[in-house]
């Protein structure tokens, strides 16, 4: 278990140090820099040559990038200064740089975002997982039946809408004309645990509900398959309720793949909503990262990014060690 | 001959049982002139066994570990154990799935165990192998015709045009209708897709055949029409076979010569008589008593049988001396200190153990002590003169070791 | 000595069984008009290939089939109670309980994320409610030794890949023995396991049953295991009986070309070498449209020996053996015994004849 932690931590801050250091090469030799895009707004489309320049060296576009990527991967530990032409920044540890845009601190606006992706993730998978395998167990049970047909017809149907859409039209019917829910609002828990929960609740329900559909189709199949082991007909044969075989020995081996595609799921969730974030106008990290990337925000998308590639790592951890949980033949090496 | 295996479809009209008979084989018989075409010596295979996070090599699984045997030309060699023995991988060595961690594979003037993958590749046209399980290993997404036709394409035997024609030959010659070349497999049943698998290994028209547990994954009745069909193709096409499974019955009907493996090791190896008849290594013996027969329902119940006991042993770490010893009947001290070397006792036998004899016949005392160079016990006697020639050879000498007349016996 | 079958007072008597599958296909008659009986202390040997109908006619015993996809008809009555139609309350009472179940693949059939010692107890405490988790335990350590395996106390807080093939085994069988079935039903139980270790497990099944005088089923291929094991056996084809009576009867003199074929299919260890290997010709028949007649016909090889076209025209039924007390057989043949005497017996067993003469 120690040493399987420590292979993983190391093989995963690799890759986040990788995508960091590919995410900086994009921006500094991508075909339009930050600078050009920078300079154009400051100077209403009028940006010269010369003002180019400027811009550049103000945004340390003139210096070599491993020196600047350097400095900033080392205000992730330390304390930094940052100069931007004549203007001084101070970036406390971790610093993540500032904002081109409004210049303000991107760890600070972190800290006020991430708390409402996480919120909306946290409740979102958890509606989908335990609807999603809920009735994925009840229609595997009734397997070829009417109503497990109708079942898998209209999950199938329901997940060809494009999530925004249904997103939209909840916001539009369920909150603009009808008021049934309150319009989205992030308060934090810790705050007010009531108001965080009805002010997310109809988000909440859109993305799980919507989400719960793919949950049914994995879940059913995987159930399916359970129900077919030879273990299965073996728990029947001694004379276990039926409820019992499902439940202690069908489910939890069905629950094996399950958890490996919630765990991914889990981990995109956190880097951002964008679609929900727009329509229900959440800050999370969604709608900031996908802002920053239409003017070419670098500090900002290299933060959104990291936390993606943070997530995707920690979460495949958990889903590995869950995974020994479940089944003891898998051991972490 | 060979379209006489056939399998007649539902309907069709059908032959007799006398026909049925006529088309049909007894066992194999030995012919002690053929030269060899395959001579193993010698042969080692370890997997290393690896840590996870430094990759260091801490232990082996040795597979295979010494092994040394001859199969002559058209005829076939037996290859019997249990799970673990190391007998597939023995085979998988000789088709060089692997390359052996040691020792030497002479086949046609050339060291299948020393050439590089590229000198092999013009061999392995000669060398074909057949697999047990004949769902996985066909490809479903491809047709009869082109899995068929495949090694044909590869080694570039036959003209692109020619081709079709060559493999529906194939097909009728392993009794499948010749117009199913575009099926898929899994429109065919077991019985019929261990056939394909044939007609795959046959196209190139090897000299040797490596067939694991050819019929041990069909039903009982489709298993007697493989074997059938197998002798048939070896007495037309004369080709050797490295014939490895584990029912015993089927192999002594298949191969006038079979040699048994424990643990990576040969312990005793013969002519058909010699191991069924004739078998001198307590471990051969318990695996024939251990065989249910269809004859004791004359006399009801279960016969005598030598029990073992417990399961065969790990070989990453096998026992000292002889890695029989744990679960042997008459295992002495001896057995843990040194291990017997495989001592011709016959014009074609050869068996491994300190007490080598036939059932209820062991001696008391071992028998290979002098050779050792040690006393009874197995400590090292100085008054002895241990052997020097006790290396492994494949193949048998013109002389060898009389067990009942305690004499070296003469061809 | 065995028993005739129809002698004695049976444990489980099954008649006129039949299970249908409906399927996208067609209706597939996995097992048509069985009957047979078992007595307690004794065993019978079911012998076919795959889609004989052998371990579907098995299964319905414990009432396994899916009460939606499965159409059973025909009675099964264990230790006297009809079991066909039971409720699923009253069947539960009976699976593991009086009627034990052991199957093939043991590693599959384990589940893989339980302790062994754990899947022991739950069979015990689904039939000992009124047990402790400490005494379901003592049990599965109590039967875990019984049956052989070493270091039990240790062995019972291990999952089952950490077992051998046969350790296996002997846990399933431990696991099937738990509440002291009367009927244990063994389908194939040493099917995958090593010669050795299959003889280990024979000897087991035998103690057992001497130890318990339960009734036993087995379900194999393996006509060797059941010339050692049982007192009747039992043929089927294409979800048919097609020979039955003692063990000794049906191996010595058999009366049905399926069951020559079956013999004449496996060499034996101790043959003469002169023996052929005669195969049945073509391949087991389809259940979802079985051959008309003698569902056997088309693969026989005697059917000429039959005037007429009776053999493809009407099912041969199932009577008594010209020779031989208690034993069925379903052939049009006049004399089988004399068609195997002087045709198939000195083609696969020559060293037999020459000792009858």
């Amino acid at each position: 278990m120690f040493s399987f932690l420590v292979k993983r931590i190391l093989s995963g801050s690799l890759i986040v140090v990788l995508v960091s250091v590919m995410i900086y090469a994009l921006f500094w030799y991508g075909p339009k820099s930050p600078a050009l895009e920078l300079c154009r707004r400051d100077t209403n489309n009028r940006c010269t040559p010369a003002k180019l320049v400027e811009f550049e060296d103000r945004l340390g576009y003139s210096n070599p990038i491993y020196e600047e990527y350097g400095k900033w991967a080392k205000g992730l530990v330390a304390d930094r200064t940052i100069i931007h032409g004549t203007s001084e920044y101070d970036c406390p540890a971790p610093c993540l740089g500032i904002s081109y845009r409004d210049k303000s601190l991107v760890t600070d606006q972190f800290k006020e975002r991430f708390p409402v992706t996480v919120s909306l993730a946290v409740g979102a998978s958890a509606l989908y997982l335990l609807i999603g395998v809920t009735v994925g167990v009840l229609a595997a049970r009734r397997r070829g039946s009417v109503a497990d047909k109708a079942l898998v017809a209209s999950t199938l149907v329901f997940s060809s809408i494009p999530y925004y859409l249904v997103a939209l039209l909840s916001f539009l019917i369920l909150t603009l004309s009808t008021s049934v829910f309150p319009e989205a609002k992030y308060v934090p828990f810790l705050d007010d645990p009531l108001a965080w929960f009805s002010g997310l609740l109809l988000v909440w329900l859109v993305m799980g509900l919507y989400g719960a559909t793919a949950y049914t189709r994995y879940s059913r199949g995987s159930m399916v398959e359970a129900l077919g082991e030879d273990y299965v007909r073996t728990a029947r044969a001694k004379g276990l309720r039926m409820r019992t075989v499902v439940t202690k020995h069908a489910l939890r081996s069905a629950l094996v793949p399950v958890i490996t595609i919630f765990g991914l799921d889990v981990a995109f969730l956190l880097s951002g909503t964008v679609f929900t974030e727009k329509i229900f106008s959440l800050e999370g990290i969604g709608k900031w990262g996908i802002d920053a990337v239409n003017i070419k925000d670098l500090p900002v998308v290299q933060a959104t990014t990291l936390v993606l590639a943070v997530s995707v790592v920690v979460m495949n951890i958990i889903v590995d060690i869950v995974y020994s949980i479940l089944d003891p033949r898998v051991r972490l090496a | 001959m060979t379209e006489d295996a056939t399998i007649v479809e539902p309907g069709e009209e059908r032959e007799s049982f006398e026909e049925l008979v006529k088309h049909t084989h007894s066992a194999n018989e030995l012919d002690t002139s053929a030269p060899p075409v395959l001579t193993v010596e010698n042969l080692r295979m370890y997997f290393p066994i690896k840590t996870s996070l430094m990759r260091r090599t801490v232990g082996h699984v040795q597979a295979v570990d010494g092994v040394s045997f001859v199969v002559p030309k058209g005829g076939a060699l037996g290859l019997v154990g249990e799970s673990g023995c190391g007998k597939s991988t023995t085979g998988q060595l000789i088709t060089r799935l692997y390359k052996p961690t040691g020792g030497s594979m002479t086949f046609e003037g050339h060291d299948l165990a020393s050439i590089s993958n590229r000198e092999m590749k013009p061999l392995r046209r000669d060398v074909q192998m057949i697999f047990q399980d004949p769902y996985s290993s066909l490809n479903p997404r491809h047709t009869v015709g082109s899995i068929v036709g495949a090694p044909l394409r590869v080694h570039d035997v036959v003209p692109k045009n020619k081709t079709l024609s060559r493999v529906q030959e194939l097909l009728e010659v392993v009794g499948l209708n010749p117009e199913h070349y575009n099926r898929y497999p899994n429109e065919f049943s077991g019985g019929q897709r261990q056939r394909i698998g044939i007609a795959r290994a046959l196209a190139l028209q090897p000299k040797l055949m490596v067939a694991d547990e050819p019929v041990s994954a069909l039903d009982v009745s489709i298993q007697a029409q493989v074997i059938n069909l197998l002798q048939d193709l070896q007495r037309e096409f004369d080709i050797a076979f490295l014939f490895i499974a584990h029912d015993l019955a089927v192999v002594r009907h298949f191969c006038p010569e079979v040699a048994v493996m424990y643990l990576g090791k040969i312990v005793e190896i013969g002519d058909r008589e010699s191991i069924y008849a004739n078998a001198h290594h307590p471990y051969t013996q318990a695996l024939l008593s251990a065989v249910p027969d269809v004859k004791q329902a004359a006399t009801g119940g279960r016969r005598e049988r030598i029990r073992l006991t417990g399961d065969v042993p790990s070989p990453i770490d096998p026992p000292s001396g002889c890695r029989f010893r744990t679960r042997c009947p008459i295992a002495q001290e001896i057995c843990a200190r040194h291990e017997p070397p495989l001592l011709q006792i016959g014009k074609r036998h050869k068996v491994a153990c300190h007490f080598p004899g036939r059932l209820g016949e062991h001696p008391r005392e071992p028998l290979t002590a002098r050779l050792l160079g040690v006393d009874a016990s197995g400590q090292p006697d100085p008054g002895a003169s241990p052997a020097t020639d006790l290396v492994e050879q494949p193949g048998y000498a013109d002389t060898w070791f009389d067990l009942d007349g305690k004499t070296i016996g003469r061809a | 000595m065995s028993t005739a079958p129809t002698s004695g007072d049976p444990y489980l008597v099954v008649d006129d069984l039949t299970v249908r599958f409906p399927t996208a296909d067609g209706l597939v008659q996995a097992v048509t008009g069985l009957s047979y009986q078992v007595e307690l202390g004794k065993t019978l040997g079911i012998v076919g290939e795959s889609g004989s109908g052998k371990s579907v006619s098995s299964m319905a015993v414990l009432g396994l089939h899916d009460r939606r996809s499965a159409q059973i008809s025909g009675s099964i009555k264990v230790a006297g109670t009809e079991v066909v139609g039971l409720s699923e309350g009253r069947m539960r009472e009976l699976r593991g309980n009086a009627v034990a179940m052991i199957f093939q693949d043991a590693l599959a059939s384990l589940h893989p994320f339980y302790k062994i010692g754990a899947q022991l107890a739950e069979a015990y405490r689904t039939h000992h409610p009124k047990a402790t988790k400490k005494e379901a335990r003592s049990r599965a350590l109590e039967m875990l030794e019984r049956v052989g395996i070493p270091q039990p106390d240790k062995r019972i807080d291990q999952y089952p890949h950490q077992f051998s093939g046969g350790m296996r085994q002997r846990a399933m069988i431990a696991m099937g023995l738990i509440n002291d079935p009367s009927l244990l039903i063994a389908d194939e139980p040493t099917t995958a396991l090593d010669v050795t270790v299959q003889a280990q497990i024979l000897d087991l099944l035998q103690d057992l049953q001497q130890e318990f005088n339960s009734a036993i089923i087995i379900i194999t291929h393996d006509l060797g295991v059941v010339a050692e094991m049982a007192d009747d056996v039992l043929v089927m084809y294409a979800g048919r009986a097609v020979e039955y009576g003692s063990a000794k009867e049906v191996l010595t003199r058999p009366e049905m070309p399926y069951t020559w074929g079956l013999l004449s299919s496996v060499p034996d260890v101790a043959a003469d070498t002169n023996a052929r290997m005669i195969p049945i010709p073509g391949a087991p028949p389809s259940l979802l449209d079985p051959p008309s007649g003698c569902p056997f016909h088309p693969r026989c090889a005697h059917r000429e020996k039959v005037p007429g076209d009776l053999c493809r025209t009407e099912l041969p039924e199932l009577l008594p053996a010209v020779h031989g007390e208690g034993h069925l057989k379903r052939c049009h043949l006049a004399d089988p015994e004399a068609v195997f005497a002087a045709e198939v017996l000195p083609e696969i067993a020559p060293e037999m004849v020459e000792e009858k003469r």
